[in-house]
Order: structure tokens, then sequence, then C-alpha cells
């Protein structure tokens, strides 16, 4: 970090008051910092370390906590409902990210001039990610209804003779909740994808241009490597919030029908808050951050590999 | 839908041609002497005209639902999903909206939503914006670990430890209260990165100056720093007050009893219990995203900052 050689090259030019102007300064910096440490200590980062410590013990609220190994682990690799949770979310992370990622994109080029009135356009396709879930949900659950919802009639009239069954099917809950989220988050990377496109310089565009690049070249060889940054970021957001997947599930199916589009933090909420197994679902919380971290990780090692 | 494409389809054109006689007529009389320049002219606005064209369609069919949503609210309940879909009510039927106060204790929703909402934004920009200068303005051992730290729990997901957040709310007596939401998103670390995001683009010559006027350093934050940080505390306020206001699991996990539900809860609940009274659910689903969409045309740019900013400096 730049401020922590700027703290050391300062630091001998204070000279003789330099100690007791550190402790002044630590001093003065807790004491801006303590209001919000304290409640992030307590109700964040604590939980966040008990949820490690817990998936290796066996605790619901009336015995005491027993240390248990790695048994809540095995329970888990051992029951199908795990696998099934965990299928359901990396499908969901499958259709989810590169959707939202080639549409955000998509919408930020055309939204990426100065034309009259394209502010409303970016703010109209904003909306849907700051309107309230429950609405969200509620509206497409309709917008989805098998025999007379509009989609269906949709599909209908431009000739799909069986149109899906969508969130009462099994098969097709899992896409319906895919294509609502999508909906619902696109503004949101676009709004990122505008920033990184406004930040490409213009001078690039204007030197392929007189290279003699058309459009898709220009896209292809000025565009997209220097959204590179932004995609990277991008995609680390989305696929962390695709494994997190949680309230629209709720609100949408419920996991269902059957335990078709269940997805890996239900399973946590099922388990830990509605039937008390605090151990065995910290164990699955645990597998959640892995994948999250792991992902994560992944991303900015091949991030680092392209850039070199 | 199809009535929709079409007219849409009829409207884009329409749209272009009355663009481009508008455009033209101030663009025609300079005559430029550079060929080159005048076809590139040309070619960019016919572009300019299709993106028009392609812009329309797509705002609409993506704001489809919205309109569904009101126009179903203004209908009878078997008037909601009919073959085929009316776009425009035949009779409006406004008495959804006055029934509705009624049918559930949808003012004491708001108020709720409301109540929680306002407290958490103001002890998170408060307590935020302080923390902020602490890891931007003040030098201090240990500051830049502490830092990571709070940036490495934005990375854990939330689910990954509610469940020892709940235990230590029962532990607590906390849960069924407002003051167990309160008190678990009122810190976020969220909002401390989005602060100092900002607050390291004020250069340090600022501080330093009112440091030699005697400014003492929480002087300098409420005088200098706060004063000159308003877009971002602007952006902070309004993401929080919408997450609060639209946080569905929150209130779900530990608000139980009907007196304490928020909106969000109380729409979910009806839905639930009267899954046939279309109209109404659609009436309910307006009323709660109409405070949203007052405080988003308000703050528009302000949203839009804040996610640019808390996004693409990180």
């Amino acid at each position: 970090m730049t401020t922590e050689t700027t703290t050391q090259a300062t630091a001998p030019l204070l000279g003789r008051g330099n100690r007791k102007q550190a402790r002044r300064n630590a001093l003065i910096g807790w004491s801006f910092i303590l209001p919000n440490f304290l409640g992030f200590l307590a109700f964040t980062l604590i939980p966040v370390l008990a949820a490690f410590a817990l998936s290796f013990m066996e605790w619901d609220s009336f015995s005491a906590p027993k240390w248990v190994g790695l048994e809540n682990f095995q329970r888990m690799l051992g029951s199908d409902s795990f696998w099934i949770a965990l299928r359901n979310t990396l499908l969901y992370a499958l259709g989810h990210v590169p959707l939202t990622m080639g549409l955000a994109l998509v919408l930020a080029m055309l939204l990426n001039r100065k034309l009259k009135g394209i502010g409303f356009f970016r703010v109209a396709i904003f909306f849907p990610y700051i309107t309230s879930l429950v609405a969200v949900a509620v509206v497409w659950n309709m917008l989805f209804s098998p025999e007379t919802g509009p989609i269906n009639q949709f599909l209908q009239t431009v000739g799909v003779a069986n149109p899906p069954g969508w969130t009462s099917s099994s098969d097709w809950a899992l896409p319906a909740v895919i294509i609502t989220s999508v909906w619902r988050d696109m503004g949101y990377y676009m709004i990122l994808y505008l920033a990184g496109l406004q930040a490409v310089p213009a001078e690039l565009y204007e030197a392929a241009e007189v290279d003699g690049a058309n459009a898709w070249q220009r896209f292809w060889n000025v565009t997209i490597p220097s959204l590179r940054p932004t995609t990277f970021f991008v995609l680390v957001m989305l696929t962390v919030s695709s494994f997190k997947v949680f309230d629209l599930i709720v609100v949408m199916t419920d996991g269902g029908p059957g335990r078709s589009t269940t997805v890996l933090s239900q399973l946590i909420y099922q388990e830990g808050i509605g039937e008390g197994k605090f151990g065995y679902s910290s164990a699955i919380s645990l597998v959640l951050f892995l994948i999250v971290l792991t992902v994560t990780v992944l991303q900015f090692k091949i991030q680092q590999r392209r850039e070199r | 839908m199809t009535n929709m494409a079409e007219k849409l389809k009829a409207e884009a054109p329409l749209l272009g041609t009355e663009l481009t006689t508008g455009r033209r007529g101030p663009g025609s009389p300079q005559k430029s002497g550079r060929l080159r320049h005048k076809t590139r002219e040309q070619k960019s606005r016919t572009i300019n005209i299709v993106v028009y064209g392609v812009l329309v369609v797509l705002v609409f069919a993506l704001l489809v639902p919205f309109f569904w949503m009101i126009s179903s609210s203004l209908k009878e309940n078997n008037q909601v999903l009919t073959v085929p879909i009316q776009w425009i009510p035949q009779e409006f039927v406004w008495s959804n909206y006055t029934e509705i106060w009624t049918r559930i204790p949808m003012m004491g929703y708001l108020q709720n939503s409301l109540y929680l909402a306002v407290i958490i934004t103001c002890l998170q920009v408060l307590t935020g914006s302080l923390a902020a200068y602490g890891f931007s303005k003040v030098r201090f051992p240990g500051r830049d670990v502490l830092f990571l730290a709070y940036i490495g729990t934005i990375a854990v997901p939330w689910q990954a430890y509610m469940v020892p957040q709940y235990i230590m709310m029962q532990q607590l007596g906390l849960t069924n209260s407002f003051t167990s939401l309160i008190l678990l998103q009122a810190f976020g670390a969220f909002g401390v990165f989005l602060m100092r995001q900002y607050y390291m683009t004020i250069p340090d010559e600022l501080c330093e100056a009112a440091r030699i006027d005697g400014l003492s350093e929480y002087g300098i934050w409420a005088r200098v720093i706060l004063p000159l940080s308003k877009p971002a505390l602007a952006s902070l306020a309004l993401l929080t007050f919408v997450n609060t206001w639209n946080d569905y699991m929150g209130p779900f996990i530990y608000l139980t009893s009907n007196r304490l539900w928020t909106v969000q809860l109380g729409l979910r609940s009806f839905v639930g219990q009267f899954d046939a009274e279309y109209a109404m659910i659609m009436t309910g689903s307006v009323i709660s995203v109409v405070p949203i969409l007052i405080i988003f045309l308000i703050g528009q740019r302000y949203f839009i900052q804040g996610i640019a900013t808390s996004g693409m400096k990180g």
C-alpha cells in the first residue's frame, strides 16, 4: 500500500516529538474509527470467526457446544440435499454470470454516446436493480404463470406450441429465476461498464480508425482490451453474488418445486436458523465461503497472468 | 405482448424520422469543405438513429413488468390474467388503492420500514464517514491492517455468518426487535469503504492547511471534509436507505410479530395468504416501490456516482 511507504518516508522528518506525536495520532485515529469498529467487531468480525469455529462443533441452542472435528463435513458430503443445492447454485451461476455480463456490456456500448435523452435510458435500465425484490418476484411470478401469463401467451403467438411451465415446473423454475435476476441486475453492471468505457482514451479509437480498422475490429482490438480491468471486476462481483443468491429464490420459488431451486444459502438458513443445527449449517457456510474465495483467487491469478 | 411489440416496432421508426428531421435542420446549412468529414458525420447520424430505435424498443421491453404491475393494480382480480392480455384496464378500479389500507396494516408496515431505514441510514453515514476519516487522513500504526480486515469481510458472504449472528441476537434476547436489525446493519464495512475511497481523492494539503490554522482533527472532519464530501455522503445515504427499505432476509429472519413487519414482509405474507387476489397484490407492490422511485428520481445522480466510485476505484 502506498500509504505505508509515505508514513515511513515522513516519519524521520518529524524529529524528536515523534513518539508522542505517533501516540497522539493513534488515539485520534482510533477515536474516529471506534464507533463503527465496535459494531463491526461485534456483529461482523466475531460472527465470521465464530462461523469458522462452529463448523467443527455440534451445537443446538439447548446443550453445550461439543467439538466433533470433521463430522459435520462428512455428514454434509453424504447428504443429497447438499449436492442438489450445490448443483443448483452452480447452474444458477452458469446462467446468471455470462448473460448478465454480456447484456450489461451491450447496453453500456449502446448508451455510451452523447445523445439527447440518453440519461433517461440509463436511468430506466438501472431502475429494476433498486426496485424491491418482493415486488419484482411477485410481478415476474405472475408474468410467468403457465396457463394465462403474459410470457407464455407471447410465446404461443410467436409459435411455441407448448411453452414451459416456468416456476411450476421443476425443469424450468431455475431458468425463470435466472431470467428475473438478469433483468434485475444488468443495469447495475451496465453502470460499471459505462464507467469503464468512459475511461477508454478517444485517441485509441482515432488511431485505430486511421489504421483502417472497421467497427468490429475497433471493438475487438480497442474496446475489449481496454475494458479488461472492468470485465475482471464485473466477473468477480457477479460470480460472488451468484453464489450468494438467496432472497430472490426464497421469495420467488422458495426452493421449489420439490428441491429444484434450493441453493446453498437457503440450505444454510434451513439447517441453521430453521432447524437449529448450528454446527452443521456452519460447515455448509464454510464451503460456500471457500467456493467464493477460490473463484475470486482463481480469477485474480488469471487476470495477473494476462497482464504479464 | 405481441400487441406491445408491434406497437413498439411501429413507433420506433417514427421516432427515428422525427429525430432525423429535427437534427437535419441545424446541420444542413453547415457545408463544410471536406467531403470525408461530411460522410463521416452522416454515417454517425444514421448510427445514432439506429441506436435510438434499438434503445426505445429495448427500454420499453425492459419496463414491461412495471407497466404490467401498474396496469394490473387498477383491475378487478379476474381481469389480471386474461387471454388475450389487457394492457390497459377496461375499467379503472381505483378502489384497490383505498381498500388495501384496511385489508392489511399497510400504514404500519410503511412506518416500520421508514423507521428502520432512517435510523440505519443515519448511523451508517455517521459512523462510516468518521471511520473513513480515520482510515484516510490520520496516520497511525496498524491502520492499514485494520482496513484490510474491513475489506476482507466485504468478501465473506453474509450468508456464511448469518447463523452466528442469529445465535448472538438470540442470546442477547434481541430477536423479534428492531434493535437486532439496527445493530446488524448500521455498522457495515461497505459504508466505510465507500467513504474512504472518496476521502482519498481529497488532497491532504487541505487538511494540513486546516491543521496549521489550528483546527482539531474533529474540526477538520466536520468543517473541511464533510462539506467537501456531500456527493459521497448522498450516495451512501441513498444506497443504504434503499437497501434497508428493500431488505427481505433481515426482517424475514428477525421480525416474527406482525406489528413489527416491514413493507416487504407484509407484502410477501399477503401474497401467501391471498394468492388469488392478483390485483390487490399488484397494488401492494406498487405502493412498496413508489417511495423508492421518488428517492431514486431525486438522487439518481448520486446512486450512479456511488456505484462507480465504490466499484471502479477499488
